[in-house]
């Protein structure tokens, strides 16, 4: 989770800026267990699977993922929680009740507000007026949500009362019961505080009961909450008032150690106008804690009541349920201005209580020391005052007398301080409110804290609840002697950059209310909540604007403690010599096209999408349904070049060299999920199969799979009416006709892009990018980019496929070393293993490990009852069943098992060993025990992917293999691993680039190297070559490249020479090089083959009869040469793919289209009027090569296709050459005439059958070496310490061969840093003394590993030996037993069957 | 190519930005040639685009 800011210095020492982003859970600590996701309450769509899945906020991208551990997802604060003042996790209680997880609701409510049920009626909440769902169309209902949680609390038959944390002995004062009060006493009360409460009212609540109207606010809600507080211990007396009754310092010195002034503000602001002492005329709290006590107090029928205000709206309401005819407002502002809640203001309209806004009482009339009426004066707005609200202006001359019975002045509260006795240091402000630290509360006197209107003036609730929680923890630390500030600056800051687009508009739902007739002369409380469905649908309104929403349900899960909600990023400053990127590429985004309804049609999708709707851990399970309907599909098209090879609609000039191939993986892959009836169709411009194995592919995808590509382009798509979702693919073929058919569905073959990121990244480093924004680099140094020492690979680099993208990863390595060589090892570590524990000796005591693979193997067999039955068997101590056996967590579970189980033989029944043995033998060796110890049951491939229809059968299968391989595991033997010394020098067989970078690399590192070049001097094809496609030339290049290597001292040039003699293995080769003088033996530790190829020089159009008929490299010479035959020639013709994609070479030569276009772009450089025609099949023109082959379009080369079954006929007919091809638009034959006709012929390899047997690696039909894995190791052998690079590996261009020549030395370079090398200890062994030494094993060895000793029995080289067991099978006397497979483990599997 | 004689020292380690296959390539193959190596990821696992894809062609094998 990190990123790179900053570069600086130069190569070799950089200084790096890393920030390493909070994951928000501790890698060390994570389990891997899932408990986080399986809690967490926000679902966002999982990226992993292109949106198609949901994930949560915590999460872990896929099963298998390294590291296991899971990561919680942050945007940053919800504005919701950011503008509640007691910064209550609000976006965390919406989520748990769109879950209907009410309980989880309340606690976490709870954590930051103990009176939930009282602010779920009379908050402002201010949450709601931040409430991001506000730009989408209403806010979420915040506050009537909160009311249900709690509400719902309150009827619940055990109330929610929390633990407290620890039984304290000191003694707390709160002196108010209100909000702040009540609040404080609760989170004392929690910390295990003994809290008393004094009131000097006779009812608790304060404000909350005295001061609103109980239609608002039920007494009985109240008094609910508060009984939660008295469960807590917390005592309360009423009616006791400080400064009269006691004094602070008698309550000092009855052992007291802190207070909490929570008094509030119940004394009201004096209008300040004539007539205010009137009788009738009334303070309004005054006036409303009358009522609220008991007191029914009738004003008259007409009653103004004077603020804009809360309070105001109370007493207006008041007073129409306590019998007033008309009592009305008079506000000096508008209406705008006003702050009273909104709901408030419209429940007065609905009762028929008038608001006159822009009106001032200046006078109160009376008649007999009563009030009679009131006079006023009409208002309008000046300039804006400290407030921000436009300040009120006396309209002069605009008097008016209004008769009322009362008047009611409502226009602000202030503080009684009686209770402030002279022994009190504190000190008031100069508004008459208490003095406090802003952050801690405390005041003057360090052991009294104050909060609510008491310090702010009158304010709201919440501000009161926030204050009462803030001294809580205030005194707490002030109780312990802690510091009270430290971490408690926080500045909560709202998340930005929330996205509001793309969202249905859903409106608020409405709260239900009494209806306006109800309310009459009664307090019943107007709004009567909302109901669960109503809660339901509105939290699933909110839009998650944290992403994790804090509702901390995790930390709770965790039972590790690994979930850290206040991790912070990270910026480390890192030290090194250079810096590969590979930061990659992202799929094209295809919803700029209009053309494909990407966004509007449901079953239109990508093939990233397709991909993960084909994979078992993908979003129906590897099932293949269509989006709209979940139905199978009978028929999906695949349309290439989304996003590719197009400047109109994505300015993607290049060709993403990767999607042909993709799209015919997926078409057939497809066949094999939904079955063979499944119709697949690829829409295709030119098919692109240029890679090794690719063609073969294409062509099996074809006539085995009954693939169907149709060469078109696509002009629209549209879905069709009432058919749920089928797609009607528009398409005009090659000669024109306009085609539709209909799809069930259609994926889009989009293209490769460096993403944004990948862009900043590269303009923060100063790497240059070029036009197609890849990164800027040489055909000749094909891995460094335009800032030395910074090296690139992968996508980011050009579009390419996983074998290309590997072996440019191990050339950016090796040329970082070519860079460090003299610094390698030095800041390294040899990993360490524990000793091992001697098991000699011990009974059996086996492990076994179950794996569900997912689904993979559950979803066919019952992995429990496997399980189950593996504790039946013999000397098996312990069994568990994983989801991922492999997963990097199970190896930590499995290595704590085997310790604390005492292990000492472990099984593993998953998948096979071929990919996963590696993986658990280090496990078990961490676990110090020898990792021969260990065996696998295959019960996937072996089992759930072969019986997928006979899962009863499956299971007892699987529980065969699980016994037979306890059985063999029981019976093995802890087995050494010899180690030996590693010849730190090098061979490279072949001089040419390949070679002669391979070896150049391996010398820069500091390696001896051996250079073996056949012909009489270096530089190998390349000496035939101009330039590259870029325009680079290649003579000087070859020349220097042969030069450096001629003169370097580390490298020692062998001419006219060749291999005679191989011997030895991995480190301890030992060769003989011939060259006409005395043999030279040389000793390496690795070979690097790089022999090469060689143009294909044909038998068919006339080449080799007629001189006008040239092959690529012949035509290159008379370029060279600028032979006028070509300077002058009127009418040149190319024939493509001489020689290739035939039956008898069926491989594409990969390098031939681009050569031909480079070559036809030169003739008409050289004479603009020549015409130039290419005759072609598809034109392959990968990855940014594209751009010359629309330059050649550009420049009138004339394009014509041919099909293999009608190839062109190349003619001599007077002199005059012509060639005949049948044009693929017209349909009909044209003659061209041709000056110089060019064969693109195929590349062949320098077939080296000798070489091939002297290292004992394999060559495909074609005579190309074969590679140890064609897309994870394409530089090594199968054979050990054998490389791989060139032509000899397959065709391919300049840069690519040096990449792969980077490559093979990169890999040759992990075994010459070694001192040591370490052998498989599973090799064959002969007992000497059961040895007839018949000599069978020595003949029949592929590896030469077996010979005769001194003594003269046989003897296996256990470096040689390579386990295969021929020579077991072979020996009469049964003296050979290969160690891990001897005959007693065989038979005990058998005999267990 | 060999600057060392420039007069700056060479640093022993490598930083990698990428976690996916080249990164993961480069990283596995400089460790394993002597060389500290820093991997830089963006995400909260490695494994890249590869570890989205189903299977890989020609061979068919898991991507996994």
């Amino acid at each position: 989770m990190s990123e790179v800011e900053e570069v600086s210095g130069q190569p070799g020492d950089f200084r790096v800026k890393v920030r390493r982003k909070a994951r928000y859970i501790d890698l060390e600590k994570c389990t891997g267990c899932g408990e986080c996701a399986r809690v967490c309450p926000v679902s966002l769509k999982n990226d992993y699977d292109m949106g198609l899945s949901e994930r949560r906020a915590a999460y872990r991208r896929y099963a298998q993922a390294v590291p296991g551990a899971f990561a919680i997802e942050k945007r940053g604060t919800s504005p919701c929680k950011a503008t509640c003042p007691a910064h209550i996790s609000v976006q965390g209680y919406v989520a748990l009740a769109a879950q209907g997880r009410w309980r989880e609701a309340l606690e976490l409510i709870k954590k930051d507000n103990p009176l939930p049920a009282i602010c779920g009626r009379v908050c402002h909440h201010p949450c709601e007026s931040a409430c991001m769902r506000g730009k989408v169309d209403e806010p979420v209902a915040i506050d009537f949500i909160k009311r249900y949680i709690a509400d719902l609390d309150l009827k619940a038959e055990t109330r929610f009362v929390p633990e407290i944390k620890q039984k304290r002995d000191e003694k707390i004062a709160v002196i108010g019961s209100g909000p702040a009060g009540l609040t404080c006493a609760y989170y004392l009360a929690v910390e295990g505080y003994r809290v008393t409460v004094f009131e000097k009212l006779p009812v608790l609540g304060g404000m909350l009961t005295v001061g609103i109207p109980s239609y608002r606010l039920p007494r009985d809600i109240i008094e609910a909450e508060i009984q939660v507080i008295r469960d807590l211990g917390v005592e309360f007396k009423t009616g006791v008032e400080i400064g009269k009754d006691f004094t602070i310092g008698q309550l000092r010195e009855q052992g007291y150690k802190a207070f909490f002034i929570g008094i509030g503000a119940h004394e009201c602001k004096k209008l300040g106008i004539e007539g205010e002492d009137l009788q009738g005329v009334y303070p309004g709290v005054q006036y409303l804690r009358e009522v609220n006590l008991g007191n029914r107090i009738f004003l008259g029928d007409r009653v103004a009541v004077v603020g804009g205000g809360n309070v105001a709206m109370d007493c207006v309401r008041t007073a129409l349920r306590t019998g007033s005819k008309k009592p009305f407002i008079v506000y000096r502002r508008s209406l705008a201005e006003m702050p009273a809640n909104e709901e408030e203001i419209e429940e007065c309209r609905e009762e028929g209580i008038e608001i006159l806004t822009l009106t001032n009482p200046v006078r109160v009339i009376g008649e007999n020391g009563r009030v009679k009426a009131i006079e006023c004066v009409k208002m309008e707005l000046g300039e804006p005052d400290a407030s921000g609200r436009r300040r009120p202006v006396a309209v002069k001359g605009s008097n008016f007398v209004i008769e009322v019975d009362a008047v009611i002045a409502a226009i602000g509260q202030e503080t009684d301080w009686a209770c402030l006795t002279p022994e009190c240091a504190c000190s008031l402000s100069d508004w008459r409110t208490l003095k406090v630290d802003p952050v801690t509360l405390q005041s003057d006197d360090p052991d009294i804290f104050a909060g609510g209107d008491a310090v702010t003036g009158p304010a709201t609730v919440i501000e009161a609840i926030a204050a009462g929680k803030e001294a809580a923890v205030s005194i707490h630390r002030y109780v312990r002697g802690e510091d009270l500030r430290r971490g408690r600056e926080k500045r909560w800051e709202a998340v930005q950059n929330v996205p509001t687009e793309g969202y249905d508009r859903i409106p608020r739902e409405r709260m239900p209310r009494l209806r306006p007739e109800e309310r009459l002369g009664n307090f019943n409380e107007v709004q009567l909540g909302f109901t669960e469905e109503q809660v339901r649908r509105e939290a699933q309104r909110c839009l998650d604007c944290g992403v994790c929403s804090e509702c901390y349900r995790c930390v709770e899960a965790c039972l590790a403690g690994a979930v850290v909600h206040d991790d912070a990023d990270q910026v480390q400053e890192l030290h090194v010599g250079a810096v590969i990127l590979a930061p990659g590429f992202q799929p094209f985004d295809p919803s700029v096209y209009d053309t494909y309804g990407y966004m509007r049609l449901a079953n239109v999708m990508t093939a990233m999408e397709f991909e993960r709707l084909l994979s078992a851990s993908g979003p129906t399970m590897g099932h293949v349904v269509r989006p709209s309907d979940h139905k199978e599909p009978k028929k999906i098209a695949w349309l290439q070049c989304v996003g590719s090879r197009d400047i109109h609609h994505c300015d993607h000039a290049y060709c993403s060299a990767v999607c042909c191939m993709y799209a015919i993986k997926e078409a057939v892959i497809a066949k094999e999920h939904a079955g063979r009836d499944l119709e697949t169709t690829i829409f295709f411009m030119d098919m692109r199969t240029h890679g090794k194995d690719f063609e073969n592919y294409y062509n099996r995808a074809q006539e085995e799979h009954g693939v169907r590509f149709i060469r078109s382009r696509v002009h629209s798509l549209e879905e069709v009416p009432g058919s749920g979702g089928d797609v009607e693919v528009h398409y005009v073929t090659e000669d024109g006709q306009v085609v539709s058919e209909v799809f069930d569905m259609v994926i889009l073959s989009v293209g490769l892009q460096t993403p944004d990121e990948a862009k900043k990244l590269a303009e923060r480093l100063q790497v240059k990018l070029n036009d197609d924004f890849f990164a800027d680099h040489s055909s000749f140094d094909p891995v460094a980019s335009s800032r030395p020492g910074v090296f690139v690979c992968g996508a980011f680099q050009g579009p390419k496929d996983i074998p290309q993208s590997v072996m440019e990863a191990s050339a950016a390595a090796a040329a970082a070393g070519s860079l460090l060589g003299a610094a390698r090892g030095t800041l390294v570590k040899e990993k360490e293993i524990p000793a091992q524990r001697n098991v000699y000796g011990e009974p059996p005591r086996i492990g076994v490990f179950v794996c569900h693979c997912g689904i993979n193997i559950s979803g066919v067999v019952d992995v429990r009852a496997v399980a189950e039955y593996a504790k039946t068997l013999p000397y098996v101590e312990y069994v568990t069943d994983n989801l991922y056996t492999c997963s990097q967590d199970t190896q930590e579970v499995m290595k704590k098992v085997i310790r604390e189980h005492n292990l000492n033989r472990i099984v593993v029944a998953a998948c096979t060993p071929r990919t996963h043995e590696p993986l658990f033998q280090e496990t078990m060796a961490d676990a110090g025990l020898n990792k021969y110890l260990f065996e696998m049951a295959n019960i996937r491939n072996q089992d759930s992917w072969v019986h997928g229809m006979d899962p009863a059968m499956a299971t007892e299968k699987a529980k065969d293999l699980v016994r037979m391989t306890v059985a063999k595991v029981a019976l093995l033997e802890p087995l050494p691993e010899p180690e030996l010394s590693v010849i730190r020098r090098a061979l490279v067989v072949g001089g040419g680039v390949s070679g002669m970078t391979a070896a150049l690399s391996l010398a820069a590192q500091g390696y001896p190297v051996d250079l073996v070049e056949s012909g009489p001097e270096l530089g190998g094809q390349a000496l035939k070559l101009n330039s590259t496609w870029r325009g680079e030339d290649i003579q000087g290049y070859v020349k220097e490249l042969s030069r450096r290597v001629s003169e370097h001292p580390q490298i020692r040039v062998h001419l006219n020479a060749r291999l005679t003699q191989v011997e030895g293995f991995v480190g301890n080769f030992k060769s003989v090089i011939q060259n006409g003088g005395d043999p030279i033996t040389v000793e390496h530790g690795i070979a690097v083959i790089a022999t090469g190829g060689r143009e294909y020089k044909p038998d068919e159009y006339l080449y080799g009869q007629d001189p006008r008929v040239l092959t690529h490299l012949e035509l290159d010479e008379k370029l060279r040469a600028d032979d006028p035959a070509i300077r002058q020639a009127r009418s040149v013709v190319f024939i493509q793919c001489v020689g290739s994609r035939e039956p008898q070479r069926p491989y594409c030569s990969r390098v031939c289209c681009t050569h031909t276009i480079h070559s036809a772009l030169e003739i008409k450089r050289r004479n603009p009027d020549a015409d130039v025609y290419v005759l072609y099949r598809d034109i392959r023109t990968y990855g940014e090569r594209e751009r010359i082959y629309q330059e050649a379009r550009r420049a009138g080369v004339l394009f014509i296709r041919y099909s293999l079954e009608d190839k062109p006929v190349v003619a001599a007919t007077d002199g005059a050459l012509t060639v005949t091809v049948t044009d693929h638009i017209l349909r009909r034959p044209v003659r061209l005439p041709a000056d110089v006709v060019t064969l693109a012929t195929a590349i062949l390899p320098n077939a080296d059958e000798a070489l091939a047997q002297l290292f004992k690696v394999p060559l495909n039909e074609e005579s190309f070496f074969v590679e140890a894995h064609a897309k994870l190791r394409p530089v090594d052998f199968a054979t050990d310490g054998v490389f791989l690079c060139g032509l000899a590996h397959y065709p391919k261009p300049l840069d690519e061969s040096i990449a792969q020549a980077q490559a093979a030395a990169a890999r040759a370079a992990t075994i010459l840093a070694r001192d040591r090398i370490r052998f498989p200890g599973t090799v064959a062994r002969t007992n000497p003394f059961l040895c007839s030494a018949c000599g069978t094993c020595v003949a029949i060895c592929p590896y030469s590993a077996p010979r005769f000793n001194e003594r003269g029995v046989a003897e296996i080289n256990p470096a040689l030996c390579k386990g295969c067991g021929l020579c077991v099978a072979s020996c009469r006397s049964g003296a050979i037993q290969l160690q891990g497979f001897d005959d007693a483990q065989i038979f005990s599997m058998i005999d267990s069957l | 190519m060999n600057s060392s004689g420039s007069g700056n020292p060479m640093v022993g380690s490598v930083l990698v930005v990428g976690g996916g296959i080249a990164g993961m390539q480069s990283a596995l193959d400089l460790a394993e040639m002597g060389y500290y190596v820093y991997l830089v990821e963006k995400e909260p696992s490695i494994g890249g685009v590869m570890a989205q894809l189903d299977k890989t062609f020609p061979t068919n094998d898991c991507a996994m």
